[in-house]
């Protein structure tokens, strides 16, 4: 696949070689009428023909901006593409063609799929139509022909029996066939260049895998561009041939994939490839960026010794716990849908337990059960002698404060019209801690500066904090209770690498400190590797097994496991 | 990203709480800042804050206190027309209620009290230009002397003593009447600027009022049935499903004649009472979706009770829609109290709305006195279009995303 082995930059006279050429590519935001924000600011890259250029960056980096730039999809009313941006492509700049023209081009010439399936596919009608409106569209084609060439698309893209699933309706397939579809409208014209946005952020790691295979598989076989959008530079490593890094709208580097990952010369760059954690480390603390930018380098070097020993204290005991959901089939029939199945653990305290699977697994419910957000269907919960799940709620609420729970999106968990001072002061007058409102204050601050926050944080609103900061918020909403156990519900997928690393760490210091005990959900195999002391895997409601992290990831014993483990991206390394 | 990671690194914070700093913008003046910066908005909202407060004062006192009395001559022209007979209708003075002229060759002058016109026949004997209004019974009444009529009417003489503004009933000070009238007269002669901004504060205040009880209900039984869903969500729908059942005019005029009396706060009962289906629906939807979100899982993770989450965690969250409701309402209710008051169905007659004076206005425009049609008409609408462009902005404000979406 690594067919650039010289390690040019692409962008250094292959003019004539690209495909597309952007010079200069500058955006603006108007945020109001007097302030613009500026997200792209005069970038230039080439794609070159047959070959995956992967435009790697956080979020605000400005790449997907990019890419609907150069599609012509930005939001008129309150984007400005810069005068002297050029987009060019078989000679025509696209940034100043009309959008009538542009609209030919689109879905022929350049193609694009998006990130969520679910939401880009039309629900109301069958994938067979949407793929036949666009082969009419740009190529003409009518009825028979039509359904001809998207029964062989849908081939083309591995969705087995494509003849019967062509009359199906988005909502009768799986995500990764969803995917699949996708990526089918996409092909379906013969573009030149496919525009892939995050095309596997939202799909599991199994899924994810077999999406970048095909990915890889039809650049090669139709030979064609591939502009890949991503956060995730492993997930770059394995296909790309060329590397742009994005930051704050500007080109970090640029080059052939072998350079930027074997010898990367930005201190972005660097930081980028060191903060996620991998599989064969586990140093004390991960290494962030700013170790990076101010240059001093990864401060720690000796590694963390985990698991668990049959001889720690057991704080949590689950057993055969399960959830049904039921659904009313029919006028009186009820169909019961087991989401949880039998589960039984300990945890120890002072220890993390990774609870990992794909979605659908189970594990969230697992979660929630426990805090009874949900009611649990059969089960107990033994803690501190008691069974948690069984108790009268009036009863359990003096045991709700001791379990907390840290959700996914800290977008969506705080009140967005709660100052962070209200936020963290409630739990407390809830539950009675804290004799005044100074005293409740007081201690508000403190954790704020527990959790690295500055004091001033007590008195602004959620939506002026970025991503990491607001799930700093919510783990000191979560200390204010003094909990004993808490449940992190994929609680840093949400967040930037560089982000995540730092709240890891931030979790890990307070399980120093406080001798906390995680139960850690999350889909990324290589985090719940590095955080937990014991992990147990999950399908399908059922645990597939259950063991110390060094000894599951280094001998998983059942199949399901093993494959899990196979599906994780590995880099550049894996093309070596 | 970089200056969370700087904090976290930095160890060293004195432990001074009086720290400094800038209160951050909420939301609310997020919105209003928005709205500032409307130019559309910002001038509706000067013209709806005029109508306030024109009710305000009319409502304490201030202004328009006596639109009851009789200023002008009947049907006084807007004074931009000028007098229409001048020669026909002299300078008058008349009491306050009409009953109290002081003599009976002006008082004849008030061509609707036909009853004072027989009195005045009975009188003086005779019939001297006859109007128009007068009735048949008093044109044909025979010519009688004054103790004639004093033996018809025994209380002729005191009747006398009460026309001669002696004896009986309060001192009250002649008026002089006036030809013409800023925005003219109604029949009565009572002066239509007062009586529209008398009738401007009753429409206003029912619209208000009305629609603040209506949304009150709205908001309330939208939430509990929206949080709690099940069999609570069940019977109130039931119970709205019965009242959107029922034709809206028809369950107006049943709860009317339920309530058996005429009054403003009558009409702000049945308005209120009848018009919160439309935000029940809304904030239902709203309780629904947002009790699945993460901040009220997180608030039940903390231990939040259900009133707790319903009221002090989600409302804040919807309460922009709740007051774009509230605006709508508003504008909705000014206009069914003029069309209640114009049917009849409205406020007493000792009260003045524009819903009335559009009724009056109906007989009045076959003699072609338009000028209490164009003043309660235009009043409202004004009002209405400047509520409603009002509401626009205020949804822009709140939810700058909806105007994106409606621009593209």
């Amino acid at each position: 696949m690594v067919k650039n082995t010289s390690g040019a930059a692409p962008s250094a006279g292959a003019l004539n070689d690209a495909l597309v050429s952007v010079r200069n590519l500058g955006v603006s935001f108007r945020l109001d009428r007097k302030t613009t924000f500026d997200a792209v600011k005069g970038i230039s890259f080439d794609i070159p023909r047959n070959s995956t250029v992967a435009l790697v960056g956080e979020s605000g980096s400005g790449k997907s901006v990019t890419s609907l730039a150069m599609l012509g999809l930005l939001p008129p009313e309150n984007s400005i593409i810069h005068p002297a941006s050029q987009i060019l492509y078989g000679g025509v700049n696209l940034a100043s063609m009309p959008i009538a023209e542009l609209r030919k081009l689109r879905g022929a010439d350049i193609s694009m799929i998006f990130q969520e399936p679910m939401t880009s596919l039309n629900p109301v009608f069958t994938v067979g139509w949407q793929l036949e409106e666009v082969l009419r569209l740009h190529m003409g084609l009518s009825g028979r022909a039509a359904r001809k060439r998207s029964i062989e698309v849908l081939r083309e893209v591995g969705i087995p029996e494509p003849e019967r699933r062509i009359d199906a309706y988005p909502s009768q397939l799986s995500g990764g066939q969803q995917q699949r579809v996708m990526i089918a409208m996409a092909i379906a014209c013969e573009p030149k260049l496919l525009i892939a946005d995050e095309p596997t952020t939202a799909l599991d790691v199994t899924i994810q895998k077999q999406i970048l295979d095909l990915i890889a598989a039809l650049q090669k076989r139709r030979q064609m561009s591939v502009l890949f959008i991503t956060h995730d530079l492993a997930v770059v490593g394995e296909i790309a041939d060329y590397v742009v890094v994005m930051r704050n709208g500007e080109i970090r580097e640029q080059g052939a994939a072998r350079a930027v990952f074997e010898a990367p010369k930005d201190t972005y760059t660097k930081a980028l490839l060191r903060c996620r954690p991998q599989l064969e480390r586990r140093p004390m603390r991960l290494p962030v960026i700013d170790d990076y930018i101010h240059g001093t380098g990864p401060a720690h070097t000796e590694e963390r010794k985990r698991g668990v020993r049959p001889s720690d204290p057991i704080v949590l005991d689950v057993k055969n716990l399960g959830k049904s959901f039921y659904s009313r089939e029919g006028l009186f029939g009820k169909r019961e849908f087991k989401a949880v199945k039998d589960v039984s653990f300990k945890l120890p305290k002072g220890k993390t337990l990774g609870l990992v699977g794909e979605s659908g697994s189970g594990k969230t419910t697992v979660g929630l059960t426990l805090m009874r957000l949900h009611e649990a269907t059969t089960g107990e919960a033994f803690f501190e002698g008691r069974d948690l799940l069984s108790m009268p709620p009036k009863e359990f609420m003096t045991y709700k404060r001791r379990i907390q729970i840290i959700f996914q999106n800290p977008y969506a968990s705080l009140n967005p019209r709660f100052t962070v001072g209200q936020i963290l002061v409630e739990p407390m007058q809830i539950h009675g801690i804290g004799e005044s409102t100074q005293a409740r204050t007081d201690m508000a601050f403190e954790l704020l500066d527990k959790v690295g926050l500055p004091e001033v944080s007590f008195y602004k609103y959620p939506h002026e904090f970025s991503g990491g900061q607001r799930q700093r918020i919510a783990i000191a909403r979560c200390l204010t209770m003094r909990p004993d156990i808490l449940i992190c519900d994929e609680s840093v997928s949400a967040l930037d690498v560089s982000v995540q690393a730092q709240v890891l760490n931030l979790l890990q210091d307070l399980q120093d400190e406080f001798h906390l005990s995680y139960i850690f959900i999350s889909h990324d195999l290589a985090v719940v590797k590095y955080i937990s002391d014991e992990v147990m895997v999950m399908n399908e409601g059922e645990i597939v097994e259950i063991a110390n992290s060094d000894e599951i990831y280094r001998h998983p014993k059942m199949p399901y496991t093993r494959k899990l483990l196979a599906s994780i991206p590995k880099g550049w390394q894996a093309r070596q | 990203m970089a200056t969370s990671a700087a904090a976290l690194g930095s160890g060293t914070r004195s432990s001074v709480r009086e720290i400094p700093h800038t209160v951050s913008p909420g939301l609310w003046t997020l919105a209003w800042r928005r709205l500032r910066a409307d130019r559309v908005g910002m001038v509706s909202l000067v013209i709806v804050a005029a109508f306030i407060v024109m009710m305000i004062l009319s409502g304490t006192g201030l202004i328009a206190a006596d639109w009851n009395r009789e200023v002008g001559v009947n049907y006084a022209p807007p004074s931009f027309l000028g007098a229409e007979t001048p020669a026909g209708a002299p300078a008058a003075v008349v009491g306050p209620t009409g009953e109290h002229a002081a003599q009976g060759s002006e008082y004849k002058s008030n061509v609707v009290d036909p009853i004072g016109d027989v009195l005045e026949q009975l009188k003086t004997g005779r019939s001297e230009s006859q109007p128009a209004a007068a009735p048949p019974t008093a044109s044909g009444a025979p010519a009688a002397s004054e103790s004639s009529s004093e033996s018809v009417d025994p209380l002729a003489a005191v009747m006398a003593d009460i026309r001669a503004g002696k004896g009986v009933g309060p001192e009250v000070k002649p008026l002089e009447r006036k030809a013409t009238l800023p925005f003219g007269g109604d029949k009565w002669g009572r002066d239509v600027l007062k009586k529209t901004i008398k009738g401007s504060e009753t429409s206003i205040f029912v619209g208000l009022a009305s629609a603040a009880l209506a949304t009150f209900l709205g908001t309330v039984f939208g939430a509990f049935s929206g949080y709690f869903g099940k069999w609570v969500d069940d019977a109130f729908n039931w119970f709205y499903s019965v009242f959107s059942s029922i034709p809206y005019l028809l369950l107006i005029l049943a709860v009317a004649a339920v309530l058996q009396q005429k009054g403003t706060l009558t009409i702000i009962l049945i308005l209120g009472l009848t018009g919160w289906t439309g935000v029940f629906r809304l904030i239902r939807a709203e309780y629904l979706k947002h009790k699945g979100r993460e901040y009220v899982q997180a608030a039940d993770a903390i231990g939040a009770s259900n009133i707790r989450r319903m009221f002090l965690h989600i409302f804040p969250n919807v309460s922009h829609v709740v007051l774009v409701q509230l605006s709508i309402l508003v504008v909705g209710f000014i206009k069914s109290e003029v069309i209640l008051s114009f049917l009849g169905f409205g406020v007493p007659v000792d009260v003045v709305s524009w819903g009335s004076m559009l009724n009056e206005a109906q007989n009045e425009l076959i003699l072609g006195k338009w000028w209490q049609l164009v003043a309660a008409g235009t009043a409202m609408a004004l009002l209405v279009t400047a509520f409603s462009l009002f509401t626009d902005a205020l949804r822009d404000a709140l939810d700058p995303k909806l105007k994106g979406r409606a621009g593209a």
